[in-house]
């Protein structure tokens, strides 16, 4: 009865899934760009994140096409409000990538001051919680979405622990300043994908229950 | 604050013959509201309206039981119909105007109840047509037949005829689907306007249009009201299956 628009929306889960698979890759992409020093990975950083880009405009027109064309409501205006605020998260954290790859492009010739252990930690959670939010919006997982909220607190953890190893680095040696300011930022990027991670979560939250999640 | 309750449905129950269109209906219509009726053809919601001004007396073998209160007063019991059909006035899906004057369409129900007045005459059709926002539209042809207006202006002569004997309550059955988008917002602003002193009760095909113009919508399905609600929220997170699966056209 309602062909069409249930292949609209199908095109829609494909969509997400492959704006959130860009991001994971720009995500990963960014951090081997700073453990191996390698400057081609940055610059590919940069192309994913233009592809980010266009990829949020084409998910925003097909939204508002949706919008207008089939004026939906209760469940299926839930699913297309949310897409449209999933989109603006996932933008932004290909953002938080290329800052990440930019910082790491000042720092292909330097040689760290520590090893670098909690950062690709951090990394592979924030991944692990983009996959695990749209895969929760695509197959309406409520449970999902929610471990996924419970997984910011991992984050935010590992970034205290960042931020402690360089405070003690700092203490040893000043002249470890100016890196360890750099690797804090990084850091700091990494938490705010996952906080980006965590608002995505609560949006297909309430797409599935029409209710936000209490703060 | 919830507005006070205008009409009370209680425990209805219609027979045609044997086939049984409305089952166990409560419900409490408030004043100063818009209030929807969705579903299915064939679901009910149009026996109901008709049912609150007794327009199924009309008809052979219907049978009903339970009551529906106006003010607290049964109006099948201890009232009678033409006072009835002043107070809870009906507009129908297709424009009907009398084959008359403007005028005397709109001076119709008033002159029927006893008015003979001209200049008390010429007020009220002049206040009626101003209420359906037309007044400065025909009121230099009121003498012209209202079968030479458009579909549209013919829709909003039929609501001014019902405003002209005062209602109270204004039953509306589909009263935009055969008319164009324009005088279809046309008539949707108006009830918006108008619905501080009436309470009005409206029956539709068009979903968009429930969540436009209504404070409350009831989803009726076999004869049964499924859902009755808030329309925001009936229509962004319906407590019912059944409800999100016609609103979602998965069905109907």
């Amino acid at each position: 009865m309602r062909n069409k628009f249930d292949h609209e929306l199908e095109n829609l889960n494909l969509e997400l899934i492959k704006m959130g698979s860009l991001i994971e890759n720009a995500i990963e992409l960014s951090t081997r760009s700073l453990l191996e020093q390698n400057l081609e990975l940055v610059g590919k950083v940069n192309e994913l994140e233009i592809e980010i880009d266009e990829m949020e405009k084409t998910i925003e027109s097909h939204c508002l096409k949706l919008l207008l064309q089939q004026q939906p409501v209760a469940s299926d205006l839930r699913i297309i409000s949310t897409a449209l605020k999933m989109i603006t998260d996932m933008e932004r954290i290909g953002d938080n990538a290329e800052d990440i790859a930019e910082i790491a492009r000042f720092m292909v010739n330097q040689k760290f001051i520590k090893d670098l252990v909690h950062i690709p930690q951090m990394a592979e959670a924030t991944i692990s919680m983009v996959t695990r939010s749209v895969d929760a919006f695509v197959n309406k997982d409520r449970k999902l979405a929610e471990e996924v909220c419970k997984d910011d607190d991992i984050v935010d953890n590992l970034f205290q622990v960042v931020k402690e190893e360089l405070i003690e680095k700092i203490q040893e040696n000043t002249e470890n300043g100016e890196q360890a300011i750099d690797l804090i930022m990084i850091a700091k990027y990494f938490e705010r994908i996952g906080d980006h991670a965590e608002n995505i979560a609560e949006w297909v939250i309430f797409s599935i229950t029409g209710e936000h999640k209490p703060k | 604050m919830e507005n006070k309750e205008k009409m009370k449905i209680e425990n209805i129950n219609l027979y045609y013959g044997e086939f049984q269109a409305l089952k166990n209906i409560n419900m409490n219509i408030n004043e100063n509201e818009i209030t929807a009726f969705i579903g299915p053809s064939g679901c009910g919601k149009s026996t109901l309206l008709k049912s609150l001004n007794r327009m199924n007396d009309l008809v052979e073998g219907v049978k009903i039981d339970g009551k529906i209160l106006l003010d607290d007063v049964d109006i099948y019991k201890d009232m009678d119909a033409t006072v009835l059909r002043k107070r809870v006035g009906m507009v129908f899906q297709k424009p009907n105007p009398f084959p008359m004057s403007i005028y005397d369409n709109v001076a119709y129900g008033p002159r029927t109840h006893g008015i003979k007045q001209k200049s008390r005459l010429d007020e009220i059709v002049e206040q009626s047509l101003r209420s359906a926002a037309m007044w400065d539209e025909v009121k230099d042809r009121l003498k012209k037949s209202a079968l030479g207006m458009s579909g549209g202006q013919q829709q909003r002569l039929c609501i001014a005829r019902a405003f002209s004997v005062n209602p109270e309550v204004i039953l509306l059955d589909e009263p935009t689907s055969a008319l164009d988008p324009i005088s279809t917002m046309k008539i949707e602003d108006l009830l918006v306007e108008i619905k501080d002193n009436y309470t009005i009760i409206i029956v539709t095909h068009n979903m968009q249009q429930a969540t436009r113009v209504s404070d409350k919508t009831a989803f009726f399905l076999h004869g049964e009201v499924v859902e009755f609600n808030e329309t925001e929220k009936l229509f962004s997170l319906p407590k019912n299956k059944k409800t999100e699966d016609y609103i979602t056209g998965r069905f109907g």
